[in-house]
């Protein structure tokens, strides 16, 4: 039976016989198949510039170590391992000249497999099976094997490094592969580790924090050793590494919840802790002021925020950051992103049911030369390709939508990729909150526990250097979306049968942090020892901080221990008692009955100095917008072929957005399903049509001319795509994430305060709550070039995230034109607005004044068009956004199949440069059938409309003033600027 | 109309189980989801069902090959309860990653325990793809198509390439009238010539979509008819309305409907 199996654990010879051979089986496709695997390096290295036409051999394959015959393995390959219709295969001994030669006159073998210790998910699926056919194996590992001509030994080593492997989590074999045995782990010999606190100068401290790993600052490593200067002993390592975690920037926000001393303009502002003074206070003064209608069931305390929904369910949201894992290792790094998301929304309350995903990305130009990059980055292409791959097949294996997404491109992400994934969740009403309680039992659920992802939490905290590539390949997770879609399924049915009083997931710091967090204000014993752990040799401190993902963690009492183990076993997931929750305002942690570590949990969580910071803000003057004389319809065509602005469909198709059935609008619309919509919508509940809307907002380019108006654009941005597709303004959530640079530097630090202060003013005068947030300080990237430092840091970069409500999707609307005769209305104020525009962006100029929301305007505005919308009186709508009016006139265009005949004389203002691009906030076009126009008019008592024009009946784009010609073009040529830019194979 | 059973079975990944369970309901039936696990212990557990389907997902997260790890138990460990099923004119139903597990267990192959003559490999462009695509019955004898011509479904694989091992196993499946369900191009006559991507998403042989064995009771088939059971699902209902009846429910209803 599989249950029986997953005990087993994959080890080295004491379970295997003494018969253990070792096989390698190569695969090829057949004669007359692609070789995708060798194909995909050679389209990389020519990407990278490394090698214009790279001829080689590829192929995938095992080693399978056991008590096997060469028959038996054949027997292996045709039942399980190869499809004979499509692929061929060898099996021999490692290092047999069968496997070992040149092909097809490519001389240079080389081999690629995972280090030792790091997961190899395809391999233990693989061994599973093969035990359930009967056959003795005990190890098996997937390799790769590359046969490349005869190349300078400096350009192979660079395939090597840069497109054949990993080196953070693979290693490279060069030549035949000598191995008699899969390297596995060694046995652990126990040995209790405690650090010379008390006898350490300062100098010695601050040692100790960066030998170990533990980004403490030295008034932290001094606050710790007067407190156990007070218990007259020096800390465990355990408990060092505890409080590391515990403390880190990542897990405390001690930065943004810190004492900080801000200055602009306005004056000086003493915050005792930043964000609960403005993002926090804003969500507490709206619910205080909706008073009995205040729909905010959980804020800023679970790992999701929570909403009302309906009577029967609540929904959940959640967005986090993982941006130095992705740095280093892509596909790894955004794979355990998301999987790390869905973990929070469904360690919510007491389980949240995962809906869909959102995804956001920041990246430097694809397109840019090798060249020009910085020592120790990756290129930004590979990054992306690696990045959308990771989301792509861990939110594909969940099914799990990713619905809603947004890149953005700018050369400052070069050292710091960013990338965002988010979840919402769906949940009872009735489980919505959790309270562990004395005397549960502390459970682990999920995957094992192994010596990955060590040290994620504080190395996460941490500058990047060029360096980290090398120095942090430990703090890389391998994700396994299989095993979280087991947890989940468990989890769920276990939650529906009340078996658990609080659940929480392992994120960075691992048990650490999930047992450490649940035990506030309550107490804890852990018996390390129980832990289950993919191989030998972790020592107690490595299981208590590994990141190993895919586990969970349930407060359950004792009575409901044996029907929670019975749901998880029959579906061949690993439940472990590992400890139990006690009132003793402790954390004892244990191994084989040994007490490794004591802490007081009073200390642990609020022992921490506080972080007193200055931040200072200077308005930047203001730069004339230059005047340049280009061509509009040029300058449309650049805009609409500018990365940020053009189709993401290469990602948007490989992501699964349909599945669980929800969905309504998708992010492609329009006649030939290629449109980009503002928003996605979803029916959670499959009998009902009320429906959940997700969309975003961020503009960093904003930020560099006043990060105040950045924020509130950012919110407007994400609350006006909400809108657009019919939300209702007074049900829409929002998250923050903040994305910046070295924030002990006080000029930046200003500006995020800065930011944080928009963000308070618009969401109290929308009545739109921030429900949950996180932040992500100190992206910078640092390298050295003959000795000359250089730093790079990002752009201050606000994600909002939104999540609206619709009651009847049927009332829905998407942006793409639906018929000819149709009336085209701009809804909003143009204003001369051109601060970080697309419009400068792409003439390359520099200047204007940054877009302003007009906080009371803008809220008038967004009811008028709801009412419109939900009247059934808008047939189709557009946000302005990147590239304004004429861009967004583009989109609709061509997403519908129809051209436009407007003229733009009507819109307040007289320059049409100005009502052409300007990138001003809280705009829309709306298309509405002649019958409906003056309801849709009526409608906007209080907003501004200026009627723009009508949808002809041919493909002709045309824009007029006056009499004059502005813009003649067609759509499909708009449409093909639009799609070539990543439009990739 | 008797009261028809279907069994949803589950395994570690499957994910489109329970929208598959609510398309089968707006069918009729009464649905039970039971896991794969469960299914190995008590074989006899099918009998009690008149349908069983195999949903989309990742079933062992398509390691070693989409579908191959669960074949492999169907293969070794339930081949007697699955020919018994067969053999009582039942149906079975394999969805996206449920079509890869049917395949791979050799249930469209006229001779089960020798050598695959078909497969589902790798779609042409090499990564997953979601998307819309226009589909053609070509056969009349699948109960599942009955009275359909025409249909607009979603698809969304990764390794959906219908591949045909030569042209005798071809010449078979075509005889038997297995090559039951095609993409194509509504607006044109097709002449079974290979059409060009995307409206052949993956370069499927003879561009076809599904396909069933020779009883036309075991079907198998990459689109996904359960995305598209309300008006709503339909990616241009805003454009032209929802008063149409959504393609995908037929295939469940004809399921039903054949026990009636």
């Amino acid at each position: 039976m599989a249950t029986t199996d997953s005990q087993a654990v994959v080890s080295q010879s004491k379970s295997g016989s003494q018969n253990s051979v070792l096989w390698e089986i190569d695969i090829f496709p057949r004669e007359g198949y692609p070789n995708r695997i060798a194909d995909q390096i050679s389209a990389d290295a020519a990407d990278l510039q490394i090698h214009a036409n790279l001829q080689l051999d590829a192929a995938h394959g095992y080693l399978l170590q056991g008590d096997l015959t060469k028959q038996q393995v054949e027997q292996i390959c045709a039942e399980l391992l190869v499809d004979s219709v499509v692929q061929c295969h060898v099996i021999a001994k490692p290092g047999d000249s069968e496997i070992s030669g040149q092909r097809n006159g490519l001389t240079s073998l080389i081999h690629v497999r995972p280090k030792p210790g790091v997961t190899d998910n395809e391999a233990e699926s693989a061994r599973r099976a093969i035990v359930e056919l009967g056959f003795d194996v005990t190890a098996v590992q997937t390799l790769r094997k590359y046969w490349l001509p005869e190349l300078p030994a400096e350009q192979l080593e660079l395939i090597c490094q840069k497109i054949l492997a990993n080196d953070s989590i693979e290693q490279v074999t060069v030549g035949p592969l000598q191995l008699s045995q899969i390297e596995l782990g060694q046995p652990y010999e126990f040995q209790l580790h405690t650090v010379d606190l008390l006898n350490a100068d300062d100098q010695q401290l601050q040692n100790i924090s960066r030998d170990w790993q533990l980004s403490l600052t030295l008034i932290e490593m001094q606050t710790i050793k007067q407190h156990y200067q007070s218990l007259n002993r020096n800390p465990t390592d355990i408990e060092l590494e505890t409080l590391a975690q515990t403390w880190s920037e990542h897990c405390s926000h001690k930065t943004l919840a810190g004492r900080i001393r801000y200055t602009d303009e306005n004056g000086t502002r003493q915050f005792d802790n930043m964000l609960k003074e403005t993002i926090f206070a804003a969500t507490q003064k709206i619910r205080a002021d909706l008073g009995e209608n205040d729909w905010c069931v959980s804020v800023f305390e679970d790992n999701a925020g929570i909403v009302r929904f309906n009577d029967t369910h609540n929904l959940a949201f959640k967005v986090e950051t993982h941006n130095r894992p992705s740095a280093i290792e892509p596909y790894g790094g955004a794979n355990t992103g998301i999987g790390g998301v869905i973990r929070d929304t469904l360690g919510t309350g007491l389980g949240a049911k995962p809906i869909c995903n959102t995804d956001v990305f920041c990246f430097a130009n694809p397109s840019t030369d090798v060249s020009e990059l910085p020592p120790g980055v990756m290129h930004p292409r590979r990054i992306m390709k690696g990045v959308v791959a990771g989301v792509r097949d861990y939110g594909n294996r969940m099914g799990i939508p990713t619905v809603n997404g947004a890149v953005y491109f700018d050369q400052r992400y070069v050292g710091n990729p960013l990338v965002f994934c988010g979840n919402v969740g769906l949940i009872r009403t009735d489980r919505s909150h959790k309270q562990p309680q004395a005397g549960d039992l502390i459970v682990a659920i999920g995957g094992r526990t192994g010596r990955d992802g060590i040290h994620g939490a504080t190395f996460s905290s941490a500058e990047l250097t060029d360096a980290s590539e090398k120095e942090s390949g430990g703090a890389v997770q391998i994700g396994n979306a299989i095993t979280e879609k087991m947890v989940m399924d468990v989890l769920l049915a276990a939650t529906d049968e009340n078996l658990f009083n609080a659940v929480t997931d392992c994120g960075a710091g691992g048990f650490s942090s999930a047992v450490g967090e649940m035990a506030e204000g309550l107490g804890a014993e852990v018996w390390l020892d129980k832990a289950p752990l993919k191989y030998e040799g972790l020592s107690y401190t490595e299981i208590w901080i590994s990141e190993a993902q895919e586990r969970m963690v349930c407060s359950v009492p004792p009575e409901n221990w044996e029907r929670l183990n019975e749901i998880c076993s029959r579906e061949s997931v690993e439940a472990t008692i590992i400890g139990r929750f006690l009132p003793t305002g402790r954390l004892s942690l244990n191994f084989n009955d040994q007490e490794v570590g004591d802490l007081d949990l009073e200390f642990m969580h609020d022992g921490r100095p506080p972080v007193v910071r200055d931040a200072t803000y200077t308005p930047k003057p203001i730069k004339q917008q230059p005047s340049i004389e280009a061509d509009h319809s040029q300058t449309l065509h650049k805009i609409l072929a500018s990365p940020n602005v053009a189709s993401k469909h290469w990602i948007i198709r490989q992501y699964d957005h349909e599945v669980q059935a929800g969905s309504v609008i998708k992010p492609l619309v329009g006649v030939n399903n290629d449109g980009p919509s503002d928003a996605a919508v979803i029916r959670p509940i499959l009998d009902s049509r009320q429906g959940v809307v997700i969309s975003c907002g961020m503009n960093p380019h904003f930020g560099d001319f006043d990060p105040y108006q950045m924020a509130a654009s950012a919110i407007d941005e994400a609350v006006r795509n909400c809108v657009a597709v019919g939300a209702n303004p007074n049900r829409i959530a929002i998250l923050d994430n903040f994305c910046w640079g070295y924030t002990d530097r006080a000029e930046t630090l200003g500006a995020l305060v800065r930011s944080a202060l928009a963000c308070y003013d618009v969401a109290v005068a929308w009545k739109t709550p921030f429900i949950s947030g996180k932040d992500s300080l100190n992206n910078e990237f640092t390298y050295t070039v003959d000795g000359k430092s250089t730093t790079i840091s990002i752009p201050s970069t606000l994600l909002i995230s939104a999540m609206g409500q619709v009651s009847d999707v049927s009332q829905c609307v998407t942006m793409d034109l639906k018929e000819s005769g149709n009336l085209l209305y701009q809804v909003g104020l143009t204003h001369d607005e051109f601060g970080g525009s697309h419009f400068n962006l792409v003439n390359e100029i520099d200047g204007g004044a940054v877009p302003q929301v007009d906080i009371e305007n803008a809220l008038k505005t967004f009811h008028a068009l709801h009412t419109a919308i939900a009247a059934g009186l808008v047939r189709s709508c557009h946000d302005l956004s990147e590239g304004g009016l004429a861009a967004a006139l583009a989109e609709m265009a061509f997403a519908g199949g129809w051209g436009i005949d407007v003229r733009i004389d009507e819109i307040d203002g007289d320059c049409s440069t100005t009502k052409l691009f300007a990138e001003s906030n809280s705009r829309f076009v709306c298309e509405v059938k002649p019958e409906h126009e003056s309801a849709f008019v009526e409608q906007f008592s209080d907003a501004p409309i200026f009627k723009l024009g009508r949808v002809s009946s041919d493909r002709q784009f045309l824009i007029k003033s006056n009499q004059q010609t502005l813009i003649q073009d067609d759509i499909d040529s708009l449409k093909q600027s639009w799609r070539n830019t990543l439009d990739w194979n | 109309m008797a009261n028809v059973t279907a069994l949803i079975l589950r395994s570690p990944g499957t994910n489109c189980n329970d929208e598959t369970q609510f398309a089968f309901e707006l069918a009729g039936a009464s649905c039970e989801q039971v896991h794969i696990n469960q299914f190995l212990e008590q074989p006899k557990i099918a009998q009690k069902f008149q349908i069983l389907c195999i949903p989309g997902g990742f079933s062992y997260g398509d390691d070693v090959g989409a579908g191959r790890i669960m074949a492999a138990q169907m293969r070794q460990r339930l081949a007697e309860a699955l020919q018994q099923f067969r053999d009582a004119g039942k149906l079975m139903l394999g969805i996206c990653n449920g079509f890869q597990v049917l395949m791979n267990s050799g249930l469209f192959d006229e001779n089960p325990t020798s050598e695959r003559s078909v497969t589902l490999t790798w779609n042409n462009n090499g990564r997953y793809e979601a998307r819309w695509v226009n589909l053609k019955t070509k056969t009349d004898s699948c109960v599942f198509l009955r009275d359909t011509d025409l249909m607009y479904l979603p698809i969304a694989h990764a390794e959906g390439k219908f591949v045909v091992r030569d042209e005798t196993a071809l010449n078979s499946l075509a005889q038997n009238g297995q090559l039951a369900l095609a993409y194509c191009d509504p607006s044109q006559n097709g002449n079974g010539a290979l059409l060009p991507f995307p409206i052949n998403p993956n370069g499927s042989d003879q561009n076809i979509a599904g396909i069933c064995d020779p009883t036309g009771r075991i079907f198998g088939l990459m689109p996904h008819p359960e995305r598209f059971v309300d008006p709503t699902h339909h990616p241009r209902w805003t454009r032209q309305g929802l008063d149409t009846k959504p393609d995908g429910r037929v295939i469940f209803e004809n399921a039903v409907s054949y026990f009636a």
